[in-house]
């Protein structure tokens, strides 16, 4: 049953992937693609009430794992991957009108959308460590094309980067899976169940230190290319910026999560096996340095789109901290946060695609006044901003609160950088998204309606979760959070 | 074969291995580069073989002919025809400091030697002093990448990271289990695809495939 469950929620995108890579230049292609990403959501949470119900599972001869932690985000993935899909469709139709796509580089980014969820889920059910990082390689793959989707100098420059600076880093994570092999072999024998995660999870006590230290030390540095930390974040602003929209959406909500998952699956084991919290300080070292940093150049962005791409890495480096922190409620607050970070930062790049259209550049000092153009897209960005900043009633709040209070009662030498930080980055994002949303306006009609539902959806969710977190839904992030030895 | 001679080759293929990424460190001729890359997969599919008779391991054996098949035969194949479509065949990349780069090498090489060898000591395998060297042709390939301002010759490096880092697989282990090594065979595959996309995409925008045109992007 759970092998059925578990091949629709893999095969749909799948055949999404291939139907649109057949029919990707048809005229009903978007609509095609939001069915599709509609189905595997509904696959995501037939799977998710499943494992709710069961607890943690393995399928297909012990290839698939999972357990409350990574079905929380197979479900968050195929959310926002439906919700972005339902925006890129008159996203997309406005931008072949403007003319800076052709039905091509439709065709293109329809079937490279599918196989990029498809990437995504198969990163995160795995339970082979070896195809976790074949899929994170996939997810490289299928989204490089779509950064340099308008084949202008820029965006083929961050393509490039991109491609490179996380091929190197990636090749980094899979010495470091060669490593955990190694270690793994000497206990588990060779052959298949060697890489197997459950297995590993089983043994990891009697895993070598030594060798489970370095392999860490790869593993973090490498899936962290990818998690965007300082100093190996500099493909990031450029591949969010130069990109489509809908595109920048996924890969800031969900790829960064899908390789900090993997990363917290290689710390479980070397927890394990060292007993100490090595794996913990370097993981809150990388987190506190991107959250600082990222602050700092908050303040010096022109480009819209690159300063949430920013945003992004300060986020992440967030949630990095809190889970290098350990312990039930660092680990609860890191989970909630990757949550609320994913609903609120796509529903922010939604906004801003379409006030970029409207304004016709990304520069924030041409962009203004856009609660006068469209009431819908300025209060869309006004209270996503307010939402990513942290202000109460928003989920983030919540999420934040719990790690800084955390911080101050464990390393409370970590506190003042961390408020000095979100401080920094208050006053920079909200003094240059206010002007841009009120203000005298210079935009343009849009030959198409603007779907907005999704960013309202998404921030709905992110206020009543802020005001109200049913008991259920607390308890399945507690036993998650217990999961990663919590 | 005694087991003493499969160690034997062994020890002589890596230090062919080795060789070779210097050579690729310091090799000025896109034709010669895509060469040498040949000639480090076919000195890698040979010592998978080894290692599969002296131990008797039959999926390497697999691995060993998937090796030869895609890093003699295809991905070489696809970058000839690429410098040939793109007219950069006899293109010659002035390399500043080829000596300075050739030191830092090997402090590479010295770093991950010292780096290996706690673990090396832990390996009961036969090859197990071979991780050290696996680590440093990844550390020169990555090293290569940096020093490179043309867009061939990145790649030419990022391949090459992969052939150390699948020599780390068999040397320190006996390879990965194969449904990964297929795994990381197709994604290869797949980017040296996209690789060749980019190549005409930085071409057409740039009208060369010189990358140190590609500085826009950045913090002011």
């Amino acid at each position: 049953m759970i092998d059925l469950q578990l091949m629709a929620l893999l095969l749909t995108p799948l055949t999404g992937g291939l139907l649109l890579a057949a029919f990707g230049s048809r005229s009903w292609a978007a609509e095609l693609n939001s069915l599709m990403s509609f189905c595997t959501f509904i696959a995501a949470v037939v799977l998710t009430m499943r494992v709710i119900d069961s607890g943690p599972q393995v399928a297909f001869n012990e290839q698939f794992f999972i357990d409350q932690f990574n079905v929380f985000l197979v479900a968050l993935t195929a959310f926002v991957a439906f919700t972005t899909s339902l925006f890129s469709r008159p996203y997309m139709r406005i931008e072949q009108h403007h003319g800076k796509l052709t039905t091509q580089m439709l065709h293109l980014y329809y079937s490279m959308y599918q196989l990029f969820t498809l990437a995504m889920l198969t990163a995160l059910t795995s339970n082979n460590m070896g195809i976790i990082w074949v899929s994170m390689e996939a997810a490289t793959l299928t989204t490089v094309l779509l950064v340099s989707l308008y084949r202008t100098p820029a965006s083929i420059e961050a393509a490039w980067k991109y491609f490179i600076l996380c091929g190197v880093g990636i090749a980094l994570a899979l010495f470091g899976t060669i490593l955990l092999y190694f270690a793994a072999e000497r206990v588990l024998g060779e052959g298949g169940t060697a890489l197997l995660w459950t297995h590993l999870n089983q043994v990891k006590g009697g895993l070598e230190p030594t060798v489970l230290k370095l392999a860490f030390v790869f593993l973090l540095v490498g899936y962290g290319t990818k998690i965007g930390l300082v100093p190996l974040h500099s493909w990031l602003p450029d591949a969010h910026a130069e990109g489509p929209t809908p595109v920048s959406a996924v890969l800031s909500g969900l790829l960064l999560n899908v390789a900090l998952c993997a990363v917290m699956r290689s710390k479980v084991l070397v927890d394990g096996s060292l007993g100490t919290h090595f794996a913990g300080n370097l993981m809150m070292g990388f987190g506190l340095l991107s959250v600082v940093v990222a602050a700092l150049f908050l303040s010096r962005q022109k480009d819209i789109k690159r300063m949430f791409a920013y945003s992004s890495i300060e986020h992440m480096g967030l949630v990095t901290f809190a889970f290098g922190m350990g312990g039930p409620v660092a680990t609860f607050a890191a989970m909630l946060h990757m949550t609320m970070h994913s609903l609120t930062k796509s529903a922010i790049f939604f906004a801003v695609g379409h006030a970029v259209q409207k304004a016709g550049t990304q520069q924030m000092e041409n962009i203004r006044g856009m609660l006068q153009v469209s009431p819908t897209v300025g209060w869309g960005l006004m209270l996503g901003t307010l939402a990513i900043l942290g202000m109460p009633p928003f989920g983030i709040f919540a999420s934040e609160f719990l790690i800084i209070t955390t911080a101050m009662h464990d390393y409370p030498w970590t506190t003042p950088f961390l408020l000095i930080a979100l401080g920094i980055a208050f006053a920079a994002i909200f003094g240059k998204v206010q002007p841009i949303v009120f203000g005298e306006t210079t935009a343009r009609r849009l030959p198409h309606q603007p779907a907005l539902i999704p960013v309202f959806a998404h921030l709905l969710l992110v206020l009543i979760l802020g005001l109200y977190m049913p008991p259920y839904l607390a308890d399945w992030y507690r036993q998650a959070a217990a999961l990663l030895g919590g | 074969m005694p087991i003493s001679y499969s160690i034997q080759i062994i020890n002589l293929l890596a230090s062919m291995l080795l060789l070779i990424a210097f050579a690729m460190l310091s090799q000025r001729r896109i034709l010669s580069l895509i060469n040498l890359f040949a000639w480090q997969g076919l000195v890698l599919s040979l010592s998978t073989f080894v290692v599969a008779y002296s131990t008797d391991q039959h999926h390497l054996y697999y691995s060993a002919g998937l090796t030869l098949l895609l890093k003699v035969m295809v991905l070489p194949w696809l970058l000839h025809r690429l410098i040939r479509k793109l007219n950069v065949k006899w293109d010659v990349e002035t390399l500043i400091n080829i000596p300075t780069t050739m030191l830092v090498g090997i402090g590479l090489v010295i770093f991950a030697f010292n780096l290996a060898a706690p673990i090396s000591q832990l390996s009961e395998s036969i090859t197990r002093g071979l991780i050290g060297i696996a680590l440093a042709s990844v550390l020169l390939s990555l090293l290569m990448m940096l020093t490179r301002r043309k867009a061939v010759p990145q790649v030419v490096g990022f391949l090459a990271m992969e052939n150390g880092l699948f020599f780390a697989a068999t040397s320190a282990t006996h390879g990965m289990p194969l449904v990964v090594e297929l795994g990381i065979a197709l994604d290869v595959l797949v980017a040296t695809f996209i690789f060749g996309i980019f190549f005409f995409q930085i071409r057409e925008t740039f009208d060369s495939l010189d990358i140190t045109n590609m500085e826009k992007l950045k913090d002011d």
